[in-house]
């Protein structure tokens, strides 16, 4: 009910986007100093009582939840209470921003140094802005940015200084923090760290909670956190985290505030400026630590160009709208509303619901970039191709993105081979083109040459590459899990096709953002979509494919095929290589020179199965199958397999067994 | 203070024996201004003739509209120079002219003069269906002696309550079901041999009090097959007796408020017990309803006033085999009676608590820069339990509607004061007009102890931020509720409905419910199509202990709109869903009739339901009571 209300699915394509603006432009044309020193005075909360961020803190230290909190803290532990409050003072000191006018002017100033010499230009698509103006004048709002770089938060804040918007606190992870001065000055910008793990730590918690919704429940300033709770190292959405989604809510449901909007905000980049660094840490190599020294050795990013980059103000969400109907608040009566309440199973549902929403809102209002669609092209023909056939199939493929609705940015009244070649010419660092070849360019490795060093660099191209795919996966998701159910199904029967589908989507849920509980409307629109480009008819029999459908249909399960071949090998070698004792830090890396091993055998040519993120997933969806249980021994976690019921998911995806409803029942 | 000592006490004693003597001495005068400070804001109805205490005849359109609310001879109208005045002798606004009432008007609602929407003229008997007799109850009843009616107006008069939709409907001249006939009941014997009449001849019966219910429990259940019959109990209105000794009155369940406190003030007494209504509803309605009185910091609600009910029900007649002040006999029986809502029989006589007259009345306003600062001096109030006889605080909107209704000023001399605090409070002292609210306080009791007990009060007020502003804004705060109803025929002249409710919420989800309450229906008339932007206004009316009572006000001008009338029901609904899903109550005082059954079980739970349920069962097999309220 609630994914009706937030947009039709029916019909993606129908969805009407803004148009964008360069906030860069007037940039490249006036001061940067006056604009860092221009008039600020944003449209406000209408029910704001003003409030410092120092006046903030005496009121979240005083606060009815915060002293139950207190309490309870120094009853259980002994302490006393002074000590636990003073414990508390500490924590919030370190966690709250300190947002100051003139830190900000000063990023202002300097960012708009930065982004002029990165970027060609940062679109912003204006409706929205106003949108927002409207939001945060009416209701607490929540903005919720897709993370796909450090760049983000400071483009957000950046942009709606710039626009004369409230300007955002931020929840920023504590790795910052240790950044010394920078932690600061992002503090002073408006940031608030949060530990990264706080499980057990109820003060932690309820300082944490009170915190943010103090400022909510004030309408202080709009608060901006990361749905996803990290940059995606792969340009594919990440599963939702619900915890400060649900802190965000409370206060609607417990009627402190009449409503929370929540604005879903998507950031796209032409060429990520993480992008190489990402690729080697899915391989293994340790994320560089947030040092100011590792910053200022990052300069040399300056002196690249990282085309355009488009920030789309999605249309902000009420929660009230979405609860209608849905949440009973009176369930909240009865108990005095300061004292923590475990969220019942309909509030959390209902709160994992709105956060699959929300990303997936997210994930339509990325703008693509024909680079995107090259890289797509690319990842299916790793040995290289013509130029000219890359061209084609670059059009073909914008033409089905199109046709199911994808958001792309492709140059109206430039012709095909000179975009295919533009684009190429900035991702040269990834692609090159020589003697009318297209191929994936392959760095030297630092040290002498083995098979491992050349396969860790081709490796690190494909993934990059392989990254520019993914941004362009949630449009052919649908429609491509639909082509490998109907490849894989004993007969066209549609419940027979929908019976493998829902076997995939269920593999493949923490893999790709699949809204719980949607299985048929997902196969439904992918039925649509597919039917739409004229891939697909509906028989009497079952769904039969067109002519037209024998070009497509394969395409889009080549798409799925890493994924689908990245989980067989971790399933083998679940089956095969473990231990009784293989611990959870020990998975990856054993995966990893598992499939390093297949590789040198030339038995593996898939390259996502390096991936640590994809090897998570398939360990997450495992472990949500109940094929592998996790089990606490001494002070480690330990990875129980079901061999048998690992082997016939295996078995399964390798098309070597059909699809059953018994098997999945049995598992 | 009386533990103060013997001494002390002596002195009280003798101060008090002084003060009785001083009384006796100017007792015509004193009486007097007892009586005004009593009724300066009610009708000062038919003071002449005491002798026959009725105010309420058989046929009640002849003194009452029968297609709005109160007397015929009392309504506010713009007159020819467009300024509002209202008519009639009876109230203390009657014959003023009121020069801001239509600015506020017009701004508040986006109304205009020009654009009237009349009502029906006159009741047009032939539309009215006719009525369906039982003979054989009627040859019986004719036997009886006891008066009854099948007249078209008597009947439509009975059919309806003061709900919106109930006004809106008969100004449209549209009458729904009507009861098949009326009777006039004049004892308890009376009622007894009318429901069993009514049980031999599978009659159904509808007690009528005062008419002034706001819940739909007057109308008739349109699915009813059977005769209904309305019984009046407008003419049981006699105390029976006093006891001195216990403080208590024995009093027919039909009196009006307003008869009550005039008949036993002439004995020196009162109940003290004056909800809004007062003028017109009953003491048998009361009790039926759960009423609560403005007044019931000092006196208490109709529960803690009442010592014996006798009711008639199908099985017999109820009652308690003696008086005293509290039992432990299980489960008090008063509990299934009071807000039964007509549904097991009829009240027909009740003893009530009375009061001596209070020596001294007076009331009192206070200013403050917001709403939350307000509601933080009402909790402390209530903390401290010294709460007044009455404390109440208007919101912003309400306090610019009360101001609305300010008469003409006579002297240059007023009008350069109230600019003057005026200046005080928004220049001077920095409050936003826009935001600032206002307690009205009403004081009782003797003189001494009301001078304290409002210093008392002042002192916390001005921890808050609040400023005392004087009697006068009190007190019209106060006669604000006993004409809004006559307001709200005025505003269904030109285009504009209204509506007002009221609920019950533990103190620390006051502000969080009066502020979602009042966006939700801004919200929601926006949503529905309606055209400016609406009256959405509230007060919190009563305190108790653990928690307050809100009364919204909410208003809007309908012209534009299609269906004015389901907007206004989808709109009222979706405020009393918000009330819920805040933590408020279904109802403090108003009931749930069936306007508001749809949520009397999740009110309960559906085992109190079903208890309930088991005792109208037991009590009324056969549905003889079938107004169908409440379950």
């Amino acid at each position: 009910m609630a994914s009706k209300s937030l947009c039709s699915r029916r019909d993606p394509v129908l969805k009407k986007r803004d148009d964008f603006e360069d906030v860069l432009e007037e940039r490249r044309n006036s001061s940067d100093l006056r604009y860092a020193f221009k008039c600020y005075a944003p449209v406000l909360y209408k029910g704001l009582s003003p409030c410092t961020p120092t006046m903030l803190k005496t009121v979240v230290l005083q606060s009815e939840p915060l002293q139950y909190a207190i309490n309870q803290v120094s009853a259980e532990s002994g302490e006393s209470v002074e000590l636990v409050q003073e414990e508390a003072a500490a924590i919030l000191e370190e966690m709250a921003h300190r947002l100051k006018l003139s830190t900000v002017r000063f990023f202002a100033f300097t960012l708009s140094k930065a982004f002029k010499r990165l970027f060609h230009s940062v679109c912003v698509n204006e409706e929205g802005l106003q949108r927002l103006q409207q939001a945060i004048h009416e209701h607490p709002v929540v903005l919720l940015p897709s993370h796909r770089s450090y760049m983000d938060f400071l483009m957000m804040s950046y942009i709606l200084y710039t626009c004369d918007l409230k300007l955002p606190v931020i929840a920023a992870g504590m790795d910052f923090m240790s950044m010394k001065f920078v932690g600061e000055m992002l503090r002073m910008s408006g940031a608030f760290f949060i530990r990264r793990s706080f499980g057990g730590d109820k003060l932690y918690w309820a300082v944490f909670s009170e915190y943010v919704k103090t400022m909510l429940r004030s309408g202080y300033a709009p608060i901006e956190f990361f749905l996803e709770g990290t940059r995606s190292r792969t340009s594919k959405s990440l599963t939702p985290k619900l915890g400060l989604l649900n802190i965000a809510m409370e206060p609607f449901f417990k009627g402190e505030v009449f409503d929370v909007s929540l604005m879903p905000v998507s950031i796209s980049y032409e060429r990520v400026l993480e992008e190489a660094l990402y690729a080697r840490e899915l391989l293994g190599v340790p994320k560089p630590k947030e040092s100011t020294s590792g910053l200022l050795k990052a300069r040399k990013i300056f002196s690249e160009d990282y085309g355009s980059m488009h920030v789309y103000f999605g249309s902000p969400v009420s929660v009230r709208s979405l609860a209608q109907g849905r949440i009973n608040r009176s369930q909240y009566n009865l108990v005095p509303r300061h004292i923590p309440q475990k969220p019942s199973n309909e509030i959390q549902s209902f709160v994992n619901d709105t956060a699959y929403q929300l990303v997936r809102m997210q994930e339509e209002n990325m703008v693509l970039k024909p680079w995107v669609l090259i890289a797509t092209v690319l990842m299916q023909n790793l040995d290289g191709m013509e130029l000219s056939q890359l061209v084609e199939q670059t059009v073909w493929l914008r033409d089905l993105a199109r046709s199911f609705g994808a958001f792309l940015d492709w140059p109206d009244h430039t012709s095909s081979s000179k975009v295919v070649s533009s684009s190429l010419s900035l991702h040269r660092n990834l692609a090159s083109v020589c003697g009318g070849r297209v191929c994936l360019l392959v760095g030297r490795p630092p040290g002498p040459e083995s098979p491992e060093t050349a396969l860790f660099e081709r490796a690190v191209s494909v993934l990059s590459c392989a990254s520019y795919r993914n941004q362009i996966l949630h449009v052919f998701l649908r429609p491509a899990l639909l082509a490998v159910a109907m490849q894989a199904a004993t007969s066209p029967r549609k419940d027979e096709v929908y019976n493998c589908f829902s076997f995939l989507r269920n593999m493949f849920s923490n893999e790709f953002i699949l809204c719980p509980g949607e299985s048929v409307q997902d196969f439904d629109e992918a039925c649509y979509l597919l039917m739409k480009c004229g891939a697909v008819q509906m028989l009497p029999q079952g769904i039969g494919t067109t002519d037209s459908g024998r070009v497509t249909l394969p395409y889009l399960c080549a798409m799925l095929e890493p994924f689908m071949q990245g989980y067989q090998v971790v399933c083998r070698y679940l089956c095969e290589e473990t231990t009784d004792n293989l611990t959870e830090k020990q998975f990856v890396p054993a995966v990893r020179s598992f499939a390093v091993k297949l590789h040198l055998a030339g038995s593996l040519r898939c390259y996502e199965a390096l991936s640590s993120d994809l090897q998570k997933n398939a360990l997450a969806a495992l472990l949500r199958l109940n094929a592998v249980k996790k089990v606490k021994m001494a002070d480690q976690v330990v990875l129980k397999v079901n061999k048998m019921a690992v082997n016939s998911l295996e078995d399964t995806l390798g098309g070597k067994i059909p699809t059953q409803k018994p098997v999945l029942a049995r598992l | 203070m009386a533990s103060n000592g013997k001494s002390s006490e002596r002195q009280r004693i003798a101060q008090q024996r002084l003060r009785i003597i001083a009384g006796h001495l100017r007792k015509q005068e004193e009486a007097d201004h007892i009586e005004i400070a009593a009724q300066e804001c009610k009708a000062e109805s038919s003071r002449t003739d005491t002798a026959k205490p009725n105010s309420v005849p058989k046929r009640r359109q002849e003194i009452m509209k029968w297609n709005g609310w109160g007397y015929s001879d009392s309504k506010f109208l713009f007159n020819k120079k467009g300024q509002a005045e209202f008519t009639g002798k009876r109230y203390r606004l009657s014959g003023l002219i009121l020069p801001s009432l239509k600015e506020w008007f017009e701004g508040t609602f986006g109304a205009n003069l020009q654009h009237k929407s009349p009502a029906a003229a006159a009741l047009n008997a032939g539309a009215v269906p006719p009525p369906n007799l039982s003979e054989s109850f009627v040859e019986e009843l004719k036997a009886t002696d006891i008066p009854f009616s099948h007249d078209a107006e008597d009947r439509v008069f009975r059919s309806h309550g003061h709900c919106l939709h109930e006004i809106f409907g008969l100004r449209e001249g549209q009458y729904g079901r009507c009861p098949d006939m009326v009777v006039w009941p004049n004892c308890h014997i009376d009622v007894v041999k009318i429901v069993e009449l009514a049980c031999k001849h599978n009659v159904c019966l509808m007690p009528y009090g005062g008419g002034t219910s706001v819940s739909s429990a007057l109308e008739c259940p349109p699915e009813e097959t059977r005769s209904i019959v309305s019984l009046d109990t407008s003419q049981m209105n006699q105390i029976l007796w006093i006891d001195e000794k216990n403080l208590t009155a024995h009093v027919e369940a039909g009196i009006i408020g307003q008869d009550l406190e005039r008949l036993l003030n002439e004995s020196g007494y009162c109940t003290g017990h004056e909800p809004d209504s007062m003028e017109f509803s009953s003491l048998g309605g009361w009790v039926a309803t759960r009423a609560s009185g403005m007044k019931k910091n000092i006196y208490g609600n109709i529960e803690d006033l009442v010592v014996h009910i006798k009711m008639v029900t199908p099985r017999g007649v109820i009652e308690k085999s003696c008086q005293g002040p509290r039992m432990s006999t299980g489960p008090d029986v008063h509990h299934f009676i009071l807000g039964s809502e007509g549904t097991l029989g009829v009240v027909t006589e009740v003893t009530m608590k009375i009061r001596p007259v209070p020596e001294y009345q007076k009331y009192g306003s206070v200013v403050f820069p917001n709403f939350q600062q307000g509601v933080a001096c009402l909790r402390e109030v209530a903390k401290q339990r010294c709460a007044p006889a009455s404390i109440r605080l208007m919101d912003n909107e309400q306090f610019q509607f009360g101001h609305a209704l300010k008469p003409q000023v006579s002297s240059m001399f007023t009008s350069f004061l109230d600019g003057l605090k005026k200046f005080y409070i928004t220049k001077f002292k920095g409050f936003d007009p826009q935001q600032l609210c206002v307690a009205t306080l009403l004081f009782e009791g003797d003189r001494e102890k009301v001078l304290q007990h409002e210093k008392q009060v002042y002192d916390i007020a001005a921890k808050f931020g609040g400023l005392a502003a004087g009697e006068d804004n009190g007190q019209r705060g106060y006669m604000l509720t006993f004409v809004i109803a006559y307001l709200r025929d005025l505003g269904m002249d030109y285009y504009v409905m209204g509506e007002s409710f009221e609920t019950s919420v533990p103190w620390d989800r006051v502000l969080d419910l009066c502020r979602n309450v009042k966006e939700r229906i801004v919200r929601e008339c926006k949503e529905k199509g309606v055209q400016f932007p609406p009256l959405s206004t509230c007060r919190v009316t009563q305190t108790y202990d653990s928690g307050a009572c809100v009364y919204f006000y909410f208003a809007f001008n309908y012209r534009g709109l299609s269906d004015p009338l389901n907007v206004y029901l989808q709109v009222e609904h979706a405020a009393r869903e918000e009330i819920l899903a805040n933590g408020g109550s279904l109802s403090h005082h108003h009931g749930v009739g069936k306007l508001r059954k749809e949520w009397m079980q999740d009110a309960v739970s559906s085992v109190g339901l079903g208890m309930l349920k088991s005792v109208k069962e037991y009590v009324d097999p056969d549905n003889i009571f079938g107004n169908r309220n409440l379950l």
